[in-house]
């Protein structure tokens, strides 16, 4: 092996371990420190609340396109009706889970890798770390906890909307029968699919957070560093989304629906 | 009090530390001095386990730190204040909440108190009624008096000062100065400076360790630092530049 080629799998070795013993450390942290009321809330409002508007439009876009896509496939074969279901099932265990994942790795895992990188090379993270206080504790902990507990919320909200939005363009654009949609829309989209969506909701929350925090701590110094922490919180927490939603699907799929 | 024995340390192939040894005793204060990138701030943050050596010990109060993780060291640096170079205070709050971080979940201190001892603070730096100011709104030198106010709320038995006089005009430095010396005084902390400013060295330390050549060269009364006819030490002193 070429040198460069040993330096690269000795960094990408590190930086794996680095980050293990950061979620280790997060989750040991998760069970035995008691957040702050007030940072769990200003995490929940920055992640949650200010995310509503990009997952609201994402998910009923993506409905929307979704029904009209099928219902242009399915008419030609006189299955309109089913068009509804299909959308149910998609935005449920599929598009639902991670389109929110991706939008919020987008807005949320780069923020949150510029605002602890900017204070990793300003030295506010040593600062903390003198003042009796670990950096886990107080800049990881509440973000991966309102990560784990708004992005559920945010996938359900996208479902819905994008369910909504796809009735409204099937039914009112398109014409389909009403009474049959939704009569196979609640027979074809189960209890498992939504439930399938949501776990997906927490894993990738955990992944957004873990990956932002992780790229903002180790950030290396000065602004290009922490441009640099951004963007790769973006794509690193993107790629992975998307890898893990195969095994999950996969093993949820085993899990719940019992094939 | 503080024990630094044979401390080592190395960024990649470059030695920064190598085999730094010296003491500081009880309510002293110990300026440290040397070239810039010499390894002075690298030095303080190993004291304070910042950083930890590749070999070596730092002593605090009789307990080896440099192999203690990030948990056991947050009880010994309850024992330390720390005032950095760009004050490194929190941009996202006030200079109230700043000073006041330390007693974040201490449920023994009421609201009233907190804001009193922040108040109490903030005046021995000489910094009244400025607790609702951004960091941002407040120049170099009141950072670093927001910082030092930061470092000594709590009543550590040590502060450490990482060129506490670096950017600011001569007349900041100077009060700067006066406000160490009279922290250390009133407060009877310890006190380890690092700095390249001699003036600032002068009036701060009791005494000064010069950091030349990854190591500790030479320490002494400031008196007999200031006279003595080491080339070395003079080239510093003086501020003469390699021929």
């Amino acid at each position: 092996m070429t040198a460069a080629g040993k330096k690269f799998l000795s960094d990408w070795l590190g930086g794996l371990g680095r980050f293990g013993l950061l979620v280790h450390e997060s989750v040991a942290s998760l069970f035995t420190f008691k957040v702050a009321g007030r940072d769990l809330l200003h995490q929940m409002h920055f992640i949650g609340v200010k995310s509503q508007s990009v997952v609201l439009i994402t998910g009923a876009f993506t409905g929307m396109v979704l029904a009209a896509q099928t219902y242009f496939q399915f008419h030609k074969i006189n299955m309109d009706t089913a068009t509804l279901a299909l959308v149910g099932v998609s935005m449920c265990s599929e598009l639902g889970p991670v389109l929110t994942g991706l939008m919020v790795a987008g807005r949320v895992g780069a923020a949150i890798a510029a605002e602890l990188g900017t204070m990793r090379v300003t030295e506010q993270i040593d600062a903390l770390r003198t003042l009796a206080t670990h950096p886990v504790d107080y800049l990881v902990v509440p973000r991966l906890l309102a990560a784990l507990l708004v992005m559920p919320i945010l996938t359900v909200e996208a479902i819905a909307v994008g369910i909504g939005a796809g009735y409204i363009v099937g039914v009112f654009l398109l014409g389909i029968d009403p009474a049959y949609s939704w009569y196979n829309l609640l027979r074809y989209t189960t209890v498992a699919d939504m439930s399938i969506g949501i776990i997906k909701g927490v894993v990738f929350g955990g992944i957004v957070a873990s990956i932002g925090c992780y790229k903002g701590m180790n950030c290396q110094e000065g602004a290009e560093g922490v441009g640099h922490a951004a963007t790769e919180a973006v794509v690193f927490a993107s790629i992975t989304i998307l890898i893990s939603n195969f095994f999950l699907t996969l093993m949820l799929g085993k899990l719940l629906h019992g094939t | 009090m503080i024990e630094v024995r044979d401390l080592k340390r190395s960024f990649g192939p470059q030695p920064i530390l190598n085999g730094v040894s010296f003491d500081i005793a009880k309510g002293e204060a110990l300026v440290i001095i040397g070239r810039s990138g010499g390894g002075k701030s690298v030095l303080l943050k190993h004291i304070i386990g910042l950083l930890q050596p590749d070999s070596g010990q730092v002593v605090i109060d009789g307990e080896d730190i440099t192999r203690m993780n990030e948990r056991e060291l947050i009880r010994v640096r309850r024992k330390f204040g720390m005032v950095f170079q760009g004050a490194a205070l929190f941009d996202s709050m006030n200079v109230a909440e700043n000073v006041a971080f330390a007693f974040r979940r201490q449920p023994q201190f009421t609201a009233k108190e907190i804001a009193h001892k922040v108040a109490e603070a903030l005046d021995m730096v000489e910094l009244p009624n400025v607790e609702q100011k951004r960091p941002s709104e407040l120049s170099g030198g009141m950072r670093k008096r927001v910082g030092l106010a930061r470092a000594i709320i709590y009543q550590p038995a040590i502060v450490l000062y990482d060129e506490p006089t670096t950017g600011l005009d001569p007349i900041v430095s100077d009060s700067i100065d006066h406000l160490i010396r009279r922290v250390t005084e009133r407060l009877k902390v310890t006190t380890v400076v690092v700095t390249h400013d001699m003036r600032s060295a002068r009036r701060v330390g009791d005494r000064i360790a010069l950091l030349h050549n990854k190591k500790i060269y030479v320490t002494g009364p400031p008196e007999d630092i200031f006279a003595s006819t080491d080339p070395v030490v003079r080239q510093f002193i003086d501020g003469v530049a390699d021929p």
